[in-house]
């Protein structure tokens, strides 16, 4: 498994598409940090006596988005790009048969592949975060306490959750589909589904099971929304965005809609204008985490027990 | 002579249709066995089942003493199966392509350094090493693949129609490479192929097999004698004669 995965990492690390999504992300994330980081001295100046400042270098909006918002939109196509043609670029050059009548686990060929690419995520997200925040350090001047530092580490472990999410979905469609062309666009819809249709889809469920007929009762519209919520749960996007930004915000304590917000709730948000601590915030997502890590693995088992049980043929 | 290869009532059925048919036959040590059939007779699907990469539907079968549903890995260790129209990584140079080869065999570094170089020697790629395969013709590809299967030096050789595609010349090497492997190195060969002459030339013993079952199996003397009453013809006439029976 490791002769695979190693072989992997020196091919994804040497690939032109790889480099070039990479300085395409690289570059975008670093013009947006300078434009967050100018925004937040700006912001900084009326302040008395800010806090976790650092975080929002993250997490503030530059011109057009945060980065945050950014990986968030970017990652999965990472994610794809590694894993699209993991097993059907082996079986259109004709290496498959052969690999598989080496002296190795079956399973070895799709776990060393996809542990390769999570460490390349895993890579190159790290390398993103430790340059932006040296950026972050010198435009803004403020350095990172142990919280803050914290909450970025999680992040960071999140975002690679997620990425490896789409990197699965893709090896699953590479096992599924012959076509290179077909697998890649089969997940590519998918991702376009989930980051943007999300929305509309859980509407549309959200009507169909628990229809307004009068908009004028609350009872009706909790109960839609509700609804959508938990139908937009199901796209691993919503997933992330929802987790990261409770992460990364110390001021947001509950993940629920507005209009689903109980009056003492939305009182007590009010009163209380304090940080939450690093663990509340964690318990806050804490589902959210379980949900994205059991998608995930959902997503690889299912490429392994279909990888296992088919047949492989040099024809 | 010991039987390197052995089954016994080999069967696999993919739904309805059946693709080899209750196949039994043995394979000896040191012999170059010709596997002869048109395509779709279910040669592939048997050396799969060879090596345990189809689990057959009913049979059993015994490879190197192996059972290969349940030890493939020990199987594939010892065997060296060059699929039909092999691939290869193509933006890696040949050499880099047998040390990975020889590194999922999990040789040991240094080791594994020696056999690629023999490897090379032996097919005749040792100048052309360092060239991507990409840029190889398809007769150096079809070394290139021998020499793969060289790195783990194996006891049996399974070859799926190792001369297709292949000019006169490169045909030519390819069988004499064969032979000599056999001869000189003491290995088994498993050749599967409907290119006849060929097979005639190296091959000690042949099984013709038609539409997943094994119609003749012995050296091609005696299949001459049994079917045409003389010693003298062509495998071609042999084989023709089965191929219009069924």
């Amino acid at each position: 498994m490791w002769t695979i995965c190693r072989k992997e990492l020196a091919d994804h690390f040497s690939s032109a598409r790889f480099l070039i999504l990479l300085c395409l992300i690289l570059m975008v994330a670093l013009v947006s940090t300078y434009m967050a980081a100018t925004n937040v001295r700006e912001a900084l100046e009326g302040m008395s006596k800010p806090s976790q400042v650092f975080l929002l270098l993250f997490s503030t909006p530059g011109r057009f988005f945060s980065l945050v918002q950014f990986i968030a939109f970017f990652g999965p196509l990472l994610g794809i790009i590694m894993g699209f043609d993991a097993i059907n670029r082996e079986r259109q050059h004709r290496t498959l048969a052969k690999l598989v009548s080496q002296p190795i686990f079956r399973d070895a060929v799709i776990n060393g592949k996809f542990l390769a690419g999570v460490i390349t995520v895993a890579v190159a997200l790290l390398s993103l975060m430790l340059l932006l925040a040296g950026m972050g350090l010198m435009t803004v001047g403020v350095v990172p306490g142990q919280e803050e530092i914290g909450r970025l580490v999680i992040y960071l472990i999140v975002s690679i959750a997620y990425v490896s999410f789409w990197l699965g979905l893709a090896i699953l469609f590479s096992i599924l589909f012959r076509s290179l062309a077909t697998s890649a666009l089969a997940a590519v819809a998918l991702w376009i589904f989930f980051s943007f249709f999300i929305g509309f889809a859980s509407d549309l469920v959200a009507d169909a099971v628990s229809p307004i007929n009068n908009p004028r009762d609350t009872e009706e519209v909790v109960a839609n929304r509700r609804v959508a919520d938990a139908a937009s749960l199901a796209s691993p996007a919503v997933l992330y965005s929802q987790a990261t930004s409770t992460i990364l915000d110390p001021y947001r304590r509950s993940r629920s809609n507005l209009v689903l917000t109980g009056l003492m709730e939305r009182l007590s948000l009010e009163r209380f204008q304090n940080p939450l601590p690093l663990d509340q915030s964690i318990l806050v997502v804490w589902p959210y985490l379980t949900l994205l890590a059991a998608l995930t693995l959902i997503c690889f088992g299912l490429s392994y027990v279909v990888f296992m049980r088919q047949e492989i043929r040099s024809v | 002579m010991a039987a390197i290869i052995h089954t016994e009532g080999l069967t696999r059925r993919y739904g309805r249709q059946t693709a080899v048919d209750g196949l039994t036959f043995e394979i000896l040590e040191r012999e170059i066995f010709g596997f002869l059939g048109p395509n779709g007779a279910g040669k592939t699907t048997t050396i799969l089942m060879l090596l345990g990469l189809t689990e057959p539907t009913s049979g059993t079968a015994r490879v190197l003493g192996f059972d290969p549903a349940h030890d493939p890995l020990e199987i594939k260790r010892h065997v060296g199966y060059l699929p039909e129209n092999v691939g290869f990584y193509d933006d890696l140079t040949g050499a880099e392509n047998l040390r990975y080869m020889a590194r999922l065999n999990q040789l040991p570094e240094d080791k594994a350094r020696a056999q690629v170089a023999m490897a090379l020697t032996t097919v005749g790629l040792d100048g052309e090493d360092d060239k991507l395969v990409g840029a190889y013709s398809r007769g150096m590809r079809q070394r290139l693949g021998i020499a793969e299967l060289l790195v783990k030096d194996p006891k049996l050789l399974i070859l799926d129609e190792p001369t297709l595609g292949l000019d006169p010349d490169g045909t030519n090497k390819m069988l004499d490479l064969i032979v000599s492997l056999s001869r000189d190195r003491g290995m088994t060969v498993m050749l599967s192929s409907h290119q006849l002459e060929q097979v005639q030339r190296i091959c000690s013993r042949v099984g013709i097999m038609i539409k997943g079952k094994l119609v003749a199996l012995g050296t091609i003397k005696e299949l001459a004698k049994r079917e045409l009453g003389d010693a003298g013809p062509s495998l071609e006439e042999i084989y023709m004669r089965y191929f219009k029976e069924t």
